[in-house]
């Protein structure tokens, strides 16, 4: 055996919840034991200690900006992929809005290419809709797909036009990726630095109203019921999005969704400092839209927890609260957030699995599980652990978080990726 | 052989399988006359056939041209460009002008589906739809399939693959529906964003990629890819089109070793189909074009009451 996980609970949702020890060989897991037995042999490499821990098929992130190429002065692909090993996530999807964008076979091998030499998490890069995200075309999403894409969309840049949205819904099935939806009309968004409502008004922000995610939901919702075609919403942020999503589900649509964890966690109240760090698109909304949003999470309406993991150096984010960039960093503070609806009683931990990992593979279409012959992705928890967020030692390159100096619970023991231990947690 | 009781030729959907195999009988006799030195008899002297063409087709224009030259027909053509239809007369206004010079057949190509249908309310001439809209091309069909029926000896039972923008394709459309009358089945295969709904309610089977299609064919139908497509967001760009929906002489290994490749033409060399495969051993393109004056002969022989 080359590694040893023993004594964790071990939750594979579908398959197996229960205490047992997980062995791996080659890369791949070997067995799943009932604890206790004194399993291996003299050539075991390792054993790694997991009584009083969650071990879990290995975490996966469907929505981050690692920001290379272009950008690497706020994160590279090697840095973003320590962060999320580091936050748990044995695999992370790729936004294509680099500079250049991921519109292309060359970028989309460039990306694969630069995460297999930071050897931390697997990287699945999303394609781009349109060439250079302008929304005035299709991109060769065979191409893309044949080179590695998972998924396509033009993120930051939503789709405006409904044509091109139906074309890519269309287009999009012969290569069996899910078209990824960020759903935000920029006309009513346009010239927004927050939710619109009362706290908007009284710190004299403009706003951006529930309407503007709402309406482009609704429109994709139609355009998926037309198409047939496969339709994942990212960063739902509103009640309005999560009912009609739920109705869209309802109707058996290919309807997909994911929630950001600052979307959970917090409300607009949380803008009321100016702090840049509260700053993103979608806009945190109020406490009935965040409820709305656990409840989704909760019921099935929403499918997965995504970070949208948007790193931004103080050159963007160091500004006035309506000059400053949207979105903050998430890979090493999401399983914590995430972990706080366990202990808050909103989801269970084998719901938090599937949110975090099953649901995530399922929609990209990659393997996952911890059954025997399965790539050897793992993330071993610790449901407990009392921390407090220090941006500073984080390892992504930006710090741009909400959360630093709050005291979370719960937390990453140890990620392994194709049975390697690519993060362990230092005592 | 029986005449036909069609005075017009507007669609497939409205000939029978007994008007199918007159008209391609027909049609074998008439080649005929085309392979003598005098290429000309005088089947349809003092007859007058307008060619009357509202969409730009050398093609299909000389085609037809040909094929009433070598029944002695008097023939005209009637262009968007050459006649009043630029000053901005109306359809009704044009046909009319048409009709008054008593014609007895007008072939007609039109930007607008059903515009030939709308000639036969207005006048009294034979019609001939030359191509309308998305809707149907009758005469490319049966040249088609005068063309397989040559090749294989039958239509019955054979797999006809069609490949291409069949949403806006009248040609797709009328082979469709002519090989299932003859007992072909009919597989259609594209980027679904430019798979029309509800093809399958039409007999059509949906191939979800080409590489799966290839092999069970006998028949290979390219259809003629527009760049201007890309406008309308219905592909990325003819480089990938070729990738995925092209087919090069790799592709083709999958075929049948008696497959036959058609298109309707004019082809895009290096886009839908490399020119190996074009110029092959499988192709049967330039047939398609001879057996095409040897059908509008054939119809023209035939709406004027030919037996
Ligand atoms: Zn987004």
């Amino acid at each position: 055996m080359d590694l040893i996980i023993r004594g964790g609970r071990i939750i594979d949702p579908g398959h197996f919840d229960g205490e047992a020890d997980l062995y791996i060989k080659d890369g791949k897991v070997a067995a799943l034991k009932p604890g206790g037995e004194e399993g291996g042999d003299e050539k075991t490499v390792r054993v790694l200690d997991a009584r009083g821990k969650i071990v879990t098929p290995g975490l996966i992130d469907l929505h981050v900006h690692l920001r290379e190429p272009g950008e690497e002065y706020k994160e590279t692909i090697a840095s973003g992929c320590q962060a999320a090993v580091a936050g748990g996530f044995a695999a992370v999807c790729a936004m294509p809005n680099t500079h250049p964008p991921n519109d292309c076979a060359q970028v989309t091998e460039f990306i694969l290419e630069k995460a297999s030499d930071a050897g931390a998490a697997r990287v699945y890069p999303v394609g781009a809709i349109s060439p250079g995200l302008a929304g005035n075309g299709l991109a060769p999403l065979h191409e893309l797909h044949a080179a590695g894409a998972v998924a396509f969309s033009d993120d930051g840049r939503p789709v405006a036009s409904s044509l091109l949205m139906r074309r890519a819904l269309e287009y999009a099935q012969g290569t069996g990726g899910p078209i990824i939806s960020h759903c935000e009309d920029p006309a009513l968004s346009a010239g927004g630095a927050m939710n619109e409502g009362q706290t908007a008004t009284q710190l004299g922000l403009a706003g951006i109203p529930n309407a503007a995610e709402a309406v482009m939901v609704q429109r994709d919702i139609a355009l998926a019921a037309l198409t047939g075609g496969k339709l994942h919403i990212a960063h739902v942020s509103t009640r309005e999005a999560v009912e009609a999503i739920r109705i869209a589900k309802a109707q058996g649509l290919a309807v997909t969704a994911e929630a950001t964890p600052h979307h959970f966690t917090l409300t607009d109240e949380a803008v009321r400092g100016y702090d840049p760090n509260t700053k993103m698109s979608p806009p945190l909304r109020t406490a009935e839209d965040r409820d709305a949003v656990r409840q989704g999470l909760a019921d099935g309406t929403i499918d997965a927890i995504a970070s949208d993991h948007a790193p931004h150096s103080s050159i963007e984010k160091v500004a006035a609260f309506d000059q400053a960039a949207n979105g903050i960093i998430g890979l090493e503070t999401s399983l914590a957030l995430a972990l706080g609806l366990v202990h808050a009683g909103v989801i269970s931990l084998p719901r938090l699995v599937e949110l975090m990992a099953v649901h995530p593979a399922a929609i990209i279409g990659v393997a996952c599980g911890l059954q025997t012959g399965m790539p050897a992705d793992i993330t071993i928890i610790d449901p407990d652990s009392e921390h407090t967020v220090a941006a500073e030692r984080f390892r992504s390159k930006s710090r741009n978080t909400p959360f630093d100096g709050q005291d979370l619970k719960g937390r990453a023991v140890a990620t392994i990726v194709g049975g390697r231990v690519v993060f362990e947690l230092s005592a | 052989m029986g005449g036909m009781r069609h005075k017009h030729i507007l669609d497939m959907a409205s000939l029978s399988t007994a008007d199918i195999r007159t008209i391609l009988d027909t049609a074998e006799r008439m080649k005929e006359i085309s392979r003598r030195p005098i290429k000309k008899v005088p089947t349809l002297r003092g007859r007058t056939v307008v060619h009357f063409f509202y969409e730009p087709s050398t093609r299909t224009k000389s085609s037809f041209d040909i094929a009433a030259k070598r029944l002695s027909a008097d023939s005209l053509s009637f262009s968007k460009a050459t006649s009043a239809v630029v000053k901005g007369e109306t359809l009704l206004d044009t046909v009319q002008n048409i009709e008054a010079m008593q014609p007895d057949v007008i072939v007609i190509r039109h930007a607008s589906a059903g515009a030939p249908h709308f000639l036969t309310r207005h006048c009294q001439a034979c019609v001939i739809n030359a191509g309308d809209g998305m809707h149907a091309h009758p005469t490319q069909a049966l040249l088609d399939m005068m063309t397989v029926r040559e090749k294989k000896g039958r239509l019955q039972g054979l797999n006809i693959l069609i490949v291409g923008d069949i949403t806006h394709s009248r040609v797709a459309r009328s082979n469709i529906v002519g090989f299932q009358k003859m007992g072909a089945r009919v597989t259609v295969c594209g980027p679904p964003t430019m798979m029309p709904i509800g093809i399958e309610k039409m007999g059509a089977r949906v191939a979800p990629s080409l590489d799966d299609a290839i092999g069970g064919a006998d028949v290979i139908m390219m259809l003629r890819i527009q760049k201007e497509r890309q406008k309308s967001f219905l592909m990325p760009d003819e480089r990938e089109y070729a990738t995925v929906y092209g087919l090069n002489l790799d592709r083709l290994q999958a075929a049948s070793p008696d497959v036959v490749i058609m298109h309707p033409g004019p082809m895009n060399r290096g886009v839908e189909i490399d020119p190996e495969v074009a110029d092959g051993p499988f192709s049967v393109i330039l047939e398609q074009v001879t057996n095409g004056v040897a059908v509008r002969m054939a119809l023209l022989y035939l709406v004027l009451g030919g037996k």
